[in-house]
């Protein structure tokens, strides 16, 4: 009795497992890297996948870092990006053979918030905001009249997300000049919705994260506009919005995403189709998922990019950098 | 009599110190019960209108009130059954050899006993970096159903072959004795008396080591299991996702929505472990007096 039942359940367990697998489908089309760009890919594949049944994509999420280093390792077809390609990385991709074609795909600003009845914040020079997080504030700059002598006595607490997410990196770099630096005394979520939390529920909290997560939470949290003290990006403060963002004035906190694409597998005609289509219509789901799209010039640029299969990255495979336009983005003489 | 009254005074005070603790006891555990209520009833308030039949068999997608939890939950049931035929018979086949088949008091057995202990304390994110050098990069089997389970099996191994070697310790020597006074061999008498007695308790440590696998996130987020999979898993190598990865992406993101959707996900993992768990126990039972 005890046997047929043990034979049974084996028997239907195995059999359930080895009768649907009739060998693996080879129209898989591989994604991984940024929860930031993650949304947009999300929503490509979707649509993508409803015309085109046989094709299948996966998008995982490993971080921008997680998502190179498999794609450095050929794991991976396309690799989701919130930062352009690193020096370590770019060693990888040319260990393995990896050529890879980089794309822009959409804008996405960093909210600096802070609770919503603060009444003294109305803006941040980035002068400011670099001597509230750089690395030899940490345990020095604790009250908010350390900023600005007019602001109340009282101490602070930061917030932001972890160090491995390409937001602080590009935080880091467009505020304390170079990538990843910045004091260490703040709270770190790797989860945007926990930084929401920390900021409001504490009077004296300020924090930074993607601007989508400031959409949703409009009533929790206070937006603070950003003063560059550059007359060319627009006079005076600026808040992020999709327009500021899109016609660079909100500066230098925006950001383009990417997605790079290995060369060998935009030969395999599902990768490249997926890359028309993500390119085709990020216009209208970047928007839908929370992002700025770029000008439809970008796309037509990012197209012709690909199409000429234009390999390498305009940033010169240096990471983060700040201020970038359409122009630079799509490197009108890429190498 | 000074000696009574000091036993009076004893008395009193051990009853005193027997109130005490009593009353720790009872904080202890409603603390323990109401965490575990407001952990369900805040799940279920969200997440329970959410749930139809929709919601059930649609993929993922990027608007909240379309997306669904399909793929999560049809790859959750693949992982977890596959999970279970690595382990089981490989956790029970080394629970029996260790209880019936090695001399319990030698080194080897000793050493061995203390490792299986250690790694049932192991945390799961080390197994999941095994995991990903052993199954998916050395055995090169991607990031397929097979390399999750494989990873998943490695971690509740420990605790299959400890519920199971308490449960073959459980059984009487008597019945092995008359056994072996009949002439049976070593491998009749732990086939036809030993294991049927033990399974009872065997399949507890099952329950508790499925229910364990089926709530993992942290080693199969290490191996790089996959956020968005719009298909069912179609073999043993195919690409999948799971209950909980889908709910901490859902969780994670900005829209209000998804945050729905991740309770009601949590409401679905929740009744998927406690139905594995109440098909395990009425399982026991039934044999549990078919053998006594």
């Amino acid at each position: 009795m005890l046997y047929r039942f043990t034979q049974a359940t084996l028997a239907v367990l195995i059999i359930s497992t080895f009768a649907a697998s009739p060998a693996f489908s080879a129209k898989l089309i591989r994604v991984d890297g940024s929860s930031t760009v993650y949304p947009i890919t999300e929503a490509v594949a979707e649509e993508y996948q409803k015309e085109n049944r046989k094709f299948r994509v996966t998008v995982g999420i490993s971080g921008t870092g997680g998502g190179f280093k498999k794609f450095g390792r050929g794991e991976t077809d396309i690799s989701d990006a919130s930062r352009p390609i690193k020096p370590s990385e770019v060693e990888l991709c040319a260990k393995n053979g990896i050529e890879y074609i980089e794309l822009p795909v959409a804008y996405d600003g960093l909210a600096v918030i802070v609770h919503p009845t603060n009444d003294w914040v109305d803006y941040f020079t980035v002068d400011e905001l670099r001597r509230l997080w750089e690395p030899d504030a940490q345990g020095k700059i604790t009250h908010w009249n350390q900023i600005r002598p007019e602001w109340p006595d009282k101490k602070f607490s930061l917030a932001g997300p972890g160090v491995d997410s390409g937001t602080y990196d590009y935080f880091t770099k467009a505020i304390n000049g170079a990538e990843g630096a910045s004091r260490g005394d703040f709270v770190v979520s790797e989860d945007d919705n926990v930084l929401v939390q920390a900021v409001s529920n504490d009077l004296h909290g300020l924090g930074f994260f993607g601007l989508a997560y400031y959409e949703e939470n409009k009533d929790l949290l206070k937006l603070v506009p950003i003063d560059d003290g550059k007359a060319e990006n627009g006079d005076g403060p600026i808040f992020p919005s999709l327009e500021t963002v899109k016609n660079s004035t909100y500066q230098p906190l925006s950001r383009p995403v990417f997605i790079y694409v290995s060369k060998k597998s935009a030969e395999r005609p599902e990768v490249e189709k997926f890359i028309e289509f993500y390119l085709t219509h990020a216009n209208v789901l970047t928007n839908e998922v929370g992002y700025i799209p770029l000008p439809d010039e970008a796309y037509r640029l990012a197209m012709e990019r690909f199409q000429n299969r234009v390999t390498g990255s305009v940033f010169g495979g240096k990471g983060a950098k700040t201020g970038v336009s359409v122009q630079e983005l799509l490197g009108q003489g890429s190498e | 009599m000074i000696s009574t009254d000091r036993t009076r005074k004893l008395l009193i005070r051990q009853k005193l110190g027997d109130g005490v603790f009593q009353v720790v006891a009872v904080v202890g555990i409603v603390i323990a019960l109401a965490t575990l209520a407001a952990l369900i009833i805040d799940a279920l308030v969200d997440g329970l209108p959410r749930i139809d039949w929709k919601f059930l068999t649609s993929f993922p997608s990027r608007k909240p009130a379309e997306a669904g939890i399909f793929s999560a939950l049809v790859g959750s049931v693949y992982l977890i059954a596959l999970t279970a035929v690595v382990a089981v018979p490989i956790g029970v086949a080394a629970a029996v050899y260790l209880e019936e088949y090695t001399n319990q008091s030698s080194r080897l057995s000793r050493i061995i006993e203390v490792n299986v202990a250690n790694l049932a304390g192991v945390p799961s994110i080390i197994y999941g970096l095994l995991g990903l050098e052993l199954f998916v990069r050395a055995m090169r089997l991607d990031r397929s159903l097979l390399a999750g389970a494989l990873t998943l099996a490695l971690l509740v191994l420990p605790i299959v072959i400890i519920a199971s070697r308490e449960a073959i310790r459980a059984v009487p020597s008597t019945i092995r004795e008359a056994a072996y006074a009949l002439g049976a061999t070593q491998w009749e008498t732990t086939r036809d008396h030993v294991l049927p007695l033990a399974f009872p308790g065997i399949l507890t440590g099952i329950i508790l080591a499925v229910s364990r696998a089926i709530g993992e996130t942290a080693p199969l987020i290490t191996i790089g299991a996959l956020t968005y999979v719009a298909f069912v898993p179609d073999g043993l190598l195919s690409p999948f996702t799971a209950l909980p990865i889908q709910i901490f992406n859902w969780v994670s993101r900005p829209q209000h929505g998804f945050h729905i959707n991740a309770a009601a996900g949590i409401v679905v993992l929740l009744a998927v472990t406690l139905l594995l768990n109440a098909l395990a126990i009425f399982l026991r039972n039934r044999y549990q007096k078919q053998y006594q």
